[in-house]
């Protein structure tokens, strides 16, 4: 999960990590208030879970409250890369001496949480890894002890030379292993950390992101989420327990397992049709949650055939096929469906859809050959 | 011989009461496997009665390890408690332990995994479909009947996907040594190349199917030892053509970042290192076919 620069600066603030004053806006009254609150000249920042928001015009640069109110007004509703702008952060406008990058990352490789540090802030921490890799300092932390206090200080040596810039760097970096730590993240940075012209040293641009697995032990940060910026149907599938991510296509897919569902979607591409949509059901064996995805999909007004492909392992083809054939009673179909059922129960499966007046095959590419060509997409 | 589990594993269901964990237990017993105990805290002396057996519960690994010498566990425990599970059973000696879970915290996992590495033990998965070998023992929710005896190994990161590239061999009278699920959650126990070394070593298996998804560097990897270390042929086939970048594609690891992790990243890695790469699922077993 995503949450907003705004609040990654709450979370590392409340483990102590040094950063300007700032408020979050949803109006340009709002933004004039907090810019007076702030006092001095400010920045004005869009607050959407894309990066690019300099290069866009989503940061501003503001003298006084009242040119606050104006850029404020200029950034909310701004669509940043399909993003509406609905927030902004306005902060204190801070004198830059120079800039570094600090973060923290799960990696695969190690698998471990890694601190990656640079010299070169305020820069793309993965052109900095691609172009210039000596830049970058590492440490996979033992998740036994942390990151421990000459660790975080070897990290901070490597950015500043000012023995008091690197204690003061060495601080930040433990309290952003906590922060990291403590909100359950897969990924915890800080870009730039500046030092001013008086030697301080201080965050301005936070991001996290959480890892989806903890939401259910962390309550507080899952009540971080802004459904706001993501489509209502993503909402919606994630109410109902459904993985399903919206896609520009016509051919709506309903598949048992993640690997099977983007298999299903590349081979909808081969044979020349466009998916419309990612979708997981999972491996349960509940009717109502095909009811759910159904209702998902046909709400999708691009939608003009709904392929179904089950290979049934837990998840059982009886069980799919009656959540089909109630699914067709509850909801307006408007398009056709093409169904594929094989595995666990899977005669007794074709029997309930034919017993209501539906069939089904048991090749993948059968029915995916159908459904490019009754969305009229290949050929 | 297979890889990891064979005739000789006596396997110990952690979680063996609960809803998913008696359900695959009941199916692993009728497989064949040797399924000797179960463990439920709170549970300790009943006993699980399914497919003609009649296995014995305990409330802690360390007595059901005891009293059965089991050798293997798969843990089928909710994801709050899933991680102290792990570590649980290589605390009680489990040399191979497979974790079928779906949605155990990460940074859990990097302490589990410490954990397990440091007694010694092999973890496979989390969030996994375990790992089957045709006609000697099943651990885990792999279906049985898709898959055949035979001369080729398979590992995979996903489960359904597996199920499909394993119907179409069976099909194609192409039976496996074994099928393995490493998992689709960013840190897992078992890697690819684990897996990849584990074939070459096994005399049965003659040829290896690998199945790839967007998300990581772990089949890149594998590519490069394929070329440089294995005799066997490897083919495979990667997932995720179509997927957007930046967004989770159900498994948890399924995530293209920036620009690393594609498909198209880890199609060019396999070509170029001489692995094989079927477009359609069903075009392994042709693949497969032309190598044996």
């Amino acid at each position: 999960m995503n949450i907003h620069e705004y609040q990654a600066r709450d979370l590392l603030r409340a483990h102590g990590v040094p950063a300007p004053p700032g408020e979050v806006a949803t109006t340009p009254d709002e933004a004039e208030a907090a810019a007076r609150a702030v006092g001095g000249p400010v920045v004005v920042k869009a607050q959407v879970h894309t990066g690019g928001r300099g290069k866009a015009g989503g940061v501003k640069l503001a003298a006084t409250p009242e040119e606050a109110r104006a850029k404020a007004a200029a950034i909310l509703g701004m669509d940043i890369k399909g993003f509406t702008v609905e927030k902004v952060l306005v902060a204190e406008a801070a004198d830059i001496a120079s800039e570094a990058y600090v973060g923290v990352i799960m990696d695969r490789d190690s698998r471990r949480a890694v601190f990656m540090v640079s010299r070169e802030g305020g820069v793309d921490i993965e052109e900095v890894a691609a172009t210039n890799p000596d830049a970058i300092r590492k440490l996979a932390v033992d998740p036994r002890y942390g990151l421990l206090p000459h660790q975080a200080y070897w990290l901070a040596a490597s950015l500043y030379d000012d023995p008091a810039q690197q204690r003061a760097c060495a601080k930040i970096l433990r309290q952003l292993w906590a922060a990291f730590r403590d909100a359950g993240a897969s990924l915890a940075e800080i870009n730039p950390l500046i030092t001013t012209p008086d030697g301080e040293v201080q965050a301005i641009d936070a991001k996290v992101t959480i890892d989806d697995n903890e939401l259910f032990r962390r309550p507080k940060i899952e009540a971080l989420r802004d459904t706001s910026s993501e489509p209502p149907s993503e909402t919606r599938a994630r109410d109902a327990s459904l993985t399903y991510i919206k896609l520009d296509g016509d051919i709506g897919a309903v598949v048992n397992g993640a690997g099977l569902a983007m298999a299903t979607m590349d081979l909808i591409k081969y044979y020349g049709g466009e998916p419309a949509n990612f979708l997981d059901i999972g491996g349960s064996s509940n009717p109502q949650k095909v009811v759910d995805a159904l209702g998902i999909i046909t709400s999708d007004a691009n939608v003009k055939v709904i392929l179904f492909n089950i290979f049934g392992g837990i998840t059982r083809c009886d069980d799919v096929a009656n959540g089909i054939v109630e699914a067709t009673r509850q909801i307006d179909m408007r398009v056709p469906l093409v169904i594929r059922l094989t595995g666990t129960n899977e005669e007794e499966g074709v029997a309930i859809l034919e017993a209501a007046g539906l069939s089904a095959a048991t090749s993948m590419d059968d029915v995916v050959q159908r459904a490019v060509a009754m969305a009229g997409g290949s050929d | 011989m297979a890889i990891f589990i064979d005739r000789d594993t006596r396997l110990v269901v952690q979680g063996i009461t609960g809803r998913d964990g008696s359900f695959h237990a009941a199916q692993m017993i009728e497989y064949g496997t040797r399924v000797v105990a179960g463990v439920t805290p709170g549970k300790g002396g009943q006993s699980f009665d399914a497919a003609g057996a009649s296995v014995p519960v305990f409330d802690t690994m360390d007595r059901a390890v005891e009293a059965t010498g089991a050798n293997t566990s798969v843990i089928y425990v909710p994801p709050a408690f899933a991680a102290d599970a792990i570590m649980e059973a290589a605390d009680a000696g489990i040399a191979f332990i497979v974790a079928i879970t779906e949605g155990i915290p990460v940074q859990d996992m990097t302490r589990a995994y410490a954990y397990v590495r440091d007694r010694g033990s092999r973890l496979l998965g989390p969030n996994c479909p375990g790992a089957l070998s045709p006609g000697k023992c099943k651990v885990g929710i792999m279906p049985g009947h898709i898959t055949a005896e035979g001369a080729v190994g398979l590992v995979s990161r996903s489960g359904t996907l597996t199920y499909e590239v394993v119907w179409h061999l069976t099909r194609a009278g192409i039976g496996q040594t074994t099928c393995v699920g490493i998992g689709g959650d960013p840190i897992i126990g078992t890697s690819f190349i684990d897996c990849l070394e584990a074939f070459e070593a096994d005399p049965d298996t003659r040829a290896v199917v690998m199945i790839g998804e967007i998300g990581g560097t772990d089949e890149q990897r594998a590519a490069e030892f394929v070329s440089g270390t294995m005799s066997k042929p490897v083919v495979g086939f990667i997932a995720g053509q179509t997927a957007p970048p930046g967004r989770r594609m159900g498994h948890a690891g399924a995530i293209i970042s920036g620009s690393a992790g594609t498909a198209a990243e880890k199609i060019a890695s396999f070509e170029q290192h001489g692995v094989g790469v079927a477009r359609r699922p069903a075009e392994v077993a042709d693949l497969v076919r032309e190598v044996l």
